[in-house]
């Protein structure tokens, strides 16, 4: 058969999204953020709403998401996507908001506002890219790095005596009134993806119906970062990080389920 | 003539952000000027105009909401003093990076640190020489009366969508807290979406048209030449500032021999000393600065060729003493005189600090 016969239209299984720019992506081989930039835009597509969604980019990995997602986008200061989607909303309450951002900047330099608009129950969808190190400036120790982890900021493992414990942000703000929905998600997986991508409609739906808001955390991994191969990386995160950051869902309608 | 009223000068600049028709208040308490957003909260704008009003977690907070709702093309505000004008200096760097409109108030107080209540005009230097990181410019207003609080908001969202820039209105603790009379400005209406839509789709975060491109607020280039060449557009941006914008009032220069520089509630008590010289039949005049970025270099360098000395007054340890000598640049005489620390100056102290420093020596 020729390929020219096998490439027709009615025999497409997938295409890329048109929310994905053709902007090659600046995440290392093996990186969860290009997994978790398409599923959301896929999301939108499907929802039909990508006329009237913004995004916030944080600083850290994903400070170029704008450069990949094919919609309206604003780039926050360090840990302050909450409080920009903020402003976005509350002077734009028709248009959905989502904020994108890594665990440095959501639990660490952003713990503030992210717990503040949290409380505040503001109408956003919020995606937290948890890969327990700061991946862009090197592998700096973040919040979440684990106990006895290795980063260039903890190079003889993390101790918990003088370093503190890794931070377990969204069964933090679960607690909180104003959030609606909150999950724990990988992409390591295609079974893995296809649930976060339900976990992200979910979250798109609540602010379309103005519940309040949604929290996704997205555990990932940082190859570069943990200085493993991809699939390593993916199984030291299994092995590690799952029990430490155990997936699913937190916090339903309203109610905590764990 | 619009309504008369006695208020606060911060109750003035609350009233006139509603009327101005502004989109949005986002704002810290911090004394002296937390009767903005409280007068702000009574009023409450959701039901007169549809203006949203939030009080943010914290400053920085407050400066980034600014960030989102300025990005998405609304008309937004918010207010502090020093301390608080400190923790806002990262948000105001960004909103200068990204070049959105938006209107700063900062009633100053005493510092530095935690200082004082009262009041100061010791952020001149934060206000006109950057504040925050990098090269950039904020165009700073400065009011002198409650009148002024209230006429400068307006003026102040049109210099800032003018530019998109932000402006800050700097103000001090006696104006922010001393009561006068005041004519309200008119309501103006608030823009619709759709206005807002047709007039900022071209770089606004409003929501992308599959027809356009899409919008990106950000301050970040990470290519050097790219960030220079944004850098060399922000320079060119400052220059039509200071070629079209500068702002003064001369008061008795005509004849005078000396010459008081003073801006806000410094120009009030300089008018007191004016006065006494005066009746002591020493011609002095004061140069009001009402922009102090940009500042009135040619004005006070022309001024400089027909009189004997210049006093900046200012309650600082002396800042705005260093454009003023730049603008006189050796012609004549010019000395700094001002309390500080939030102590405020007599009419008489600056007049004997007048003839000791510029017509005695």
């Amino acid at each position: 058969m020729d390929i020219k016969e096998i490439i027709k239209p009615e025999n497409l299984v997938y295409k890329k999204t048109e929310l994905m720019t053709d902007a090659p992506l600046s995440y290392c081989p093996g990186c969860g953020h290009g997994t978790a930039h398409r599923i959301t835009m896929e999301v939108v597509e499907e929802m039909g709403i990508w006329e009237d969604t913004i995004g916030v980019a944080p600083v850290g990995c994903s400070v170029l998401a704008y450069d990949f997602m094919n919609i309206d986008m604003t780039q926050a200061a360090h840990g302050r996507a909450p409080a920009v989607a903020t402003g976005i909303k509350r002077v734009w309450p028709e248009k959905y908001v989502f904020t994108y951002q890594g665990d440095g900047d959501l639990a660490a330099i952003g713990g503030n506002e992210t717990l503040h608009a949290c409380n505040r129950g503001e109408n956003i969808v919020i995606i937290f890219i948890n890969n327990g190190i700061y991946g862009m400036t090197g592998g700096q120790m973040a919040p979440t790095t684990l106990p006895g982890m290795k980063s260039s900021t903890s190079p003889y493992g993390r101790v918990i005596e003088t370093m503190g414990h890794p931070l377990k942000m969204t069964e933090l703000i679960a607690q909180l009134p104003g959030t609606y929905f909150v999950t724990r998600q990988a992409v390591h997986t295609a079974a893995a993806v296809r649930k976060t991508k339900k976990a992200i409609r979910k979250a798109f739906e609540i602010q379309k119906e103005k519940k309040g808001l949604a929290f996704i955390e997205i555990v990932s991994n940082c190859n570069s970062g943990w200085k493993m191969n991809p699939v390593d990386a993916n199984n030291w995160m299994v092995d590690n990080m799952f029990p430490y950051f155990p997936l699913g869902d937190i916090k339903v309608d309203g109610e905590l389920v764990k | 003539m619009g309504e008369v009223k006695l208020m606060k000068g911060n109750e003035a600049i609350a009233e006139a952000a509603i009327r101005a028709g502004a989109d949005a208040y986002f704002g810290y308490p911090i004394t002296p000027q937390s009767e903005v957003i409280e007068y702000l909260m009574v009023e409450r704008p959701e039901d007169r105009t549809g203006m949203v009003v939030l009080q943010a977690e914290s400053e920085i907070a407050a400066i980034n909401m600014v960030y989102g709702a300025a990005g998405a093309g609304k008309k937004v505000m918010t207010s502090s003093s020093s301390p608080g004008v400190s923790l806002k200096q990262e948000g105001i760097s960004y909103i200068a990076g990204a070049e959105l409109p938006c209107v700063i108030v900062n009633v100053v107080r005493g510092g530095p640190g935690l200082g004082t209540i009262q009041p100061s005009q010791a952020d001149y230097f934060q206000s006109t020489k950057g504040g925050g990181h990098g090269d950039y410019k904020l165009l700073v207003l400065a009011p002198a009366s409650v009148q002024e609080m209230a006429d400068f908001v307006d003026q102040a969202f049109d210099l800032a969508f003018k530019y998109r820039n932000p402006v800050l209105i700097l103000s001090d603790g006696v104006i922010g807290q001393m009561m006068e009379k005041v004519v309200m400005p008119e309501q103006k209406p608030r823009l619709t979406n759709d206005e807002i839509i047709e007039r900022y789709s071209d770089w606004a975060t409003v929501g992308k048209k599959k027809s356009r491109e899409r919008n990106i607020i950000t301050s970040l280039e990470l290519d050097p030449y790219r960030q220079e060449a944004h850098n060399l557009k922000l320079q060119e941006k400052y220059k039509k500032m200071e070629e079209n914008e500068v702002r003064y009032e001369m008061i008795n220069c005509e004849d005078a021999d000396y010459i008081i520089v003073a801006y806000g509630s410094s120009a009030r008590i300089a008018q007191k000393t004016m006065d006494q010289a005066r009746a002591k039949g020493l011609k002095v005049g004061i140069f009001r600065l009402i922009t102090l970025f940009p500042f009135p270099k040619n004005e006070i360098n022309k001024l400089a060729d027909r009189v004997k000395g210049f006093l900046a007054v200012e309650m600082s340890a002396g800042q705005m003493i260093e454009d003023v000598r730049l603008a006189v640049n050796g012609k004549v005489p010019a000395e700094h005189y001002g309390r500080y620390g939030g102590v405020i100056h007599s009419p008489e102290e600056v007049l004997a600090a007048l003839e000791q420093k510029i017509i005695g020596g």
